[in-house]
């Protein structure tokens, strides 16, 4: 079935166009999903000092490796973002490809991290604490999954030079899944 | 299309390249707003008999307690708990937000700001579609072992988390499922929504004059979205709880069961207004057009409307006055909950000096319109001494509560579709509906539901609590005179019920038979009354550009008595 | 509008931008092993703000976007604070005016302080 995008689409009263709109009215709603556990785990945790022992078992390294790999897998986007919009699509789309692989590398590490704590018998049910720790990073490295397949699905369209704003909508998409791991990162890793 | 786009605004080429759709592509797969529309509601509606059947049978065994009730059989007290679970649910959920929001969003927003469709059609088809799987799951939670869940809409932690205590191993997770579900389908909209009504509005539609009931449509998919968040996380919370075993919500392992109140009712609350803006957006349009004057203080009301969203935030802790929370909090919940009243108090009196002066038409919406307000207000003023936390703590959880509500929530979801349905049925189905069996639904239905909610409200004030099985099991509440009050509300219950079948076979007959209405039956400005009736695909011939406020009524001067938007003079 | 777009972003050295935050990312780890509470805090929060702060102006070019977008993020930052200061102080006490949780009582010694709102 062919589909034809509606003359509404195209229209752009705001000045912004429609897809960057909407994007940010997706971080809007992200912003409270991922704030509002947030805001749950910080209450949890000003209440529990001991929480501070608990922090102590998971691997600073390997956080701040993350950290670093979404930070560059962010770099690379916003490179790719910037081809795109040079025209150069090539170069754009080996861009995308470095962010998937630094969403990749992001997710090995992680699983890594998780086999030596669920190992060590720090399961999701060992106390409140690992809950909440499973729970946000587990909802985080989705968000982390859901970006590389549409990713991977943009990188198509930009060889053929098809639907180029895109490569900055989910640029806008991935920053955000970066920054609550900036955040996520000081809550569960650092803060002992 | 596309060439269509880049020159003239004009969808004429667009429909000669169409072939005639089959049937699975113009009903099911449709990503055009105006039948994606009529999916939503139409389940809206099926979902709507469901939870009225519901509601049928526990108002049967509360009345006649034990007894088997005809078309459902013997009560039992875990089947009495599902049903009225998922009574609220649905009707909050399933009813009152698809037919509310998505139908009513999805099938005006495109018409009344002029442009052909929603900005993303394919993303509004998905969230039908999620909408459609989470109703199939909830109902599928009815025939799982053990039941579909019966811990409270508000599903309150550990009742809801574990299931030695719920009994419903398999109906708590899919319940819990279903509403997040629902959740995402309801965030997809509002997104498409609020970025249709942002950037694809006609030329010339400035911002005050986008029409108020789509105003209020985005305002509330703006709260939605703000509010529910919080609670999506908790919802995956409790579901770890219930599938998993975690404890976030478990006091003995050091979780906190009243911070899941918190999450729910941060969204709970919000979540009234969200289906409260839509109804009162409708209100508005059809007291506008049939009392042929221009809406008093259209500014006034949306600023308004901006007041009471911004404090809807501020509210959801007078729902927990007894649940153990700070004193000091409740203080000023009391406050800002006693002060909400002022803006909604506003509106109303804004739509009744509308009324003033103009030479009103009783059509079937215009009563029903007119009901709502009177009916709401009885909600509103008694929500006052349950917002007070000094007389909440006598009535929480009495059916002072529940009269409360219904009164808020029946004007809101039903009152609030009929007043819709009346008025834009001929633009929906191109036929006019029957006027006459339109009041005989009118005033059957509004009598009956008076009927029901005001000896509850008796009730209530004599100390009778929610949520009880069966009133014999407590002495004082079992009293002739209080049973004859259940028995009298039941029968209303009943003979509402019965008061939709005109409804239904009014609009069945109508759907069909109807006198065929032109473009623009009611003589309306706004620009849904341009596209002909029903809209085809692409809704206008031409796209309109806007020239005027939508509320030009009974203009001085000119020979008729309505000046449509699109008109350039 | 994209044209403008796409000379602004021509501007910003994303390089740099990185390297920037590679160094914060940095402090922010060696911040904690001195060991004081009120610089762990700091390196490890404060730094994150930052941090989050450069990756929105930057790259998600909130520096050159229109304005009413930083006020809807804003806006539900808002919400979120509304949410945490209505609801922490139930869920960081034990005990309520009616009720305490003797399961939960912090390990800490220091009296959690309660204002004279409690009767009971």
């Amino acid at each position: 079935m062919s589909f034809q995008a509606p003359l509404a689409t195209s229209r752009s009263v705001t000045g912004l166009p429609t897809g960057r709109l909407a994007i940010w009215w997706v971080v809007v709603s992200e912003i409270v999903i991922f704030g509002g556990l947030i805001a749950c785990y910080v209450m949890f945790r000003l209440r529990h000092p001991e929480w501070g022992e608990y922090a102590s078992h998971t691997s600073t390294p390997a956080g701040a490796l993350n950290t670093f790999v979404l930070l560059t897998s962010s770099l690379s986007i916003v490179l790719a973002h910037q081809a795109a919009a040079a025209g150069n699509l090539v170069k754009s789309f080996r861009y995308i490809w470095c962010t998937i692989g630094g969403g990749g590398i992001f997710l090995l590490v992680k699983s890594y991290e998780w086999t030596t704590e669920i190992s060590h018998g720090y399961t999701l049910f060992a106390n409140n604490f690992w809950s909440f720790y499973y729970t946000a990073t587990g909802l985080h490295g989705l968000h982390v999954i859901a970006g590389m397949v549409i990713m991977a699905i943009i990188s198509i369209g930009v060889r053929k030079g098809e639907h180029l704003p895109r490569v900055e909508y989910i640029g806008i998409y991935w920053h955000f899944v970066d920054i609550v791991w900036l955040f996520l990162f000081p809550l569960f890793y650092i803060a002992k | 299309m596309a060439e269509a786009v880049t020159t003239a605004e004009t969808t004429e080429g667009a429909h000669s390249h169409h072939g005639e759709p089959d049937f699975w592509s113009k009903y099911i797969f449709s990503t055009d707003h105006k039948m994606i529309a009529m999916q939503y509601m139409f389940t809206g509606m099926i979902m709507a008999l469901i939870g009225g059947y519901m509601a049928y049978v526990f108002r049967m065994q509360l009345a006649f307690p034990g007894e088997s009730v005809p078309g459902y059989g013997t009560v039992t007290p875990l089947a009495y708990n599902s049903l009225i679970t998922n009574h609220g649910a649905i009707m909050i959920f399933w009813v009152a937000m698809p037919i509310l929001i998505a139908a009513l969003g999805n099938f005006l927003i495109p018409l009344m700001i002029g442009c052909d469709d929603m900005v993303f059609p394919r993303v509004n088809r998905l969230s039908y579609q999620i909408f459609l799987l989470s109703a199939i799951i909830l109902i599928a939670s009815f025939f799982v072992p053990g039941g579909g869940f019966g811990g409270a809409w508000t599903a309150y932690p550990p009742l809801s988390a574990q299931s030695q205590y719920n009994l419903t191993p398999f109906g708590a997770p899919m319940w819990l499922l279903a509403v997040a579900l629902e959740f995402v389908a309801f965030l997809l909209g509002g997104i498409n929504f609020i970025t249709t009504t942002m950037n694809a509005r006609a030329k010339g539609m400035k911002m005050y004059d986008i029409p108020i009931v789509v105003w209020m449509i985005v305002i509330a998919s703006i709260l939605f979205m703000a509010s529910v968040g919080p609670l999506i996380a908790g919802a995956v919370m409790l579901l770890f709880d219930q599938v998993l075993g975690t404890t976030f919500y478990n006091p003995d392992a050091g979780g906190d069961p009243v911070l899941w109140q918190h999450l729910f009712w941060f969204f709970g609350h919000p979540e009234v207004y969200v289906v409260l803006l839509p109804a009162m957006g409708v209100v508005a349009e059809v007291i506008t057009v049939f009392a042929r004057k221009k809406l008093f203080a259209y500014k006034t009301i949306l600023y308004t409307t901006f007041a009471t969203g911004i404090l809807s935030f501020f509210v959801w802790a007078h729902h927990q006055f007894i649940a153990g929370i700070d004193p000091r909090m409740a203080h000023i919940f009391t406050v800002t909950t006693v002060l909400i009243s002022i803006p909604i108090a506003e509106m109303l009196f804004c739509y009744i000096a509308t009324l003033y002066g103009g030479s009103i038409r009783l059509t079937t919406a215009m009563l029903f319109a007119l009901s709502f307000l009177a009916e709401f207000l009885i909600g509103g003023v008694t929500g006052i001494y349950l917002g007070a936390s000094g007389t909440d703590i006598y009535f929480h959880d009495t059916y002072f509560v529940l009269a409360h509500f219904h009164y808020t929530f029946f004007p809101i979801a039903i009152i609030g579709f009929f007043t819709a349905i009346y008025y834009w049925f001929p633009k929906m189905f191109g036929r006019m509906m029957n006027e006459t069996w339109g009041k005989i639904h009118f005033w059957g239905t509004i009598i009956c539901f008076n009927g029901i909610f005001l000896p509850l409200f008796v009730l209530g004030m004599g100390g009778q609590h929610r949520r009880i099985y069966n009133f014999n099991n407590f002495p004082d509440l079992a009293t002739p005179e209080m049973q004859d009050l259940r028995i009298f509300a039941t029968w209303s219950a009943v003979a509402m019920l019965v008061f939709q079948i005109p409804f239904l076979i009014n609009f069945t007959v109508s759907l069909f038979k109807g006198k065929k209405a032109g473009k623009n039956p009611w003589n309306a400005n706004t620009l849904e009354w341009v596209a002909p009736s029903p809209p085809p695909h692409g809704n206008f011939a031409e796209m309109p550009v806007v020239y005027r406020a939508p509320y030009e009524y009974s203009v001085p001067g000119r020979e008729k008595d309505y000046w449509p938007q699109n008109m350039p003079d | 509008m994209t044209e403008e777009h796409a000379e602004a972003h021509e501007h910003t050295n994303y390089i740099k931008i990185w390297a920037i935050l590679t160094f914060m990312l940095v402090l922010s780890i060696l911040g904690p092993m001195i060991g004081i509470k009120w610089v762990t805090l700091i390196a490890a929060f404060g730094i994150a703000v930052v941090k989050a702060a450069m990756v929105g102006a930057y790259f998600m070019h909130l520096n050159i976007e229109k304005r009413y977008v930083w006020y809807m993020l804003f806006t539900a930052l808002l919400f979120l604070g509304l949410f945490f200061f209505g609801v922490s102080p139930d869920v960081m006490k034990a005990e309520g005016s009616n009720w305490v949780n003797h399961n939960n009582m912090p390990v800490a010694t220091e009296e959690v302080g309660h204002g004279d709102g409690h009767s009971e």
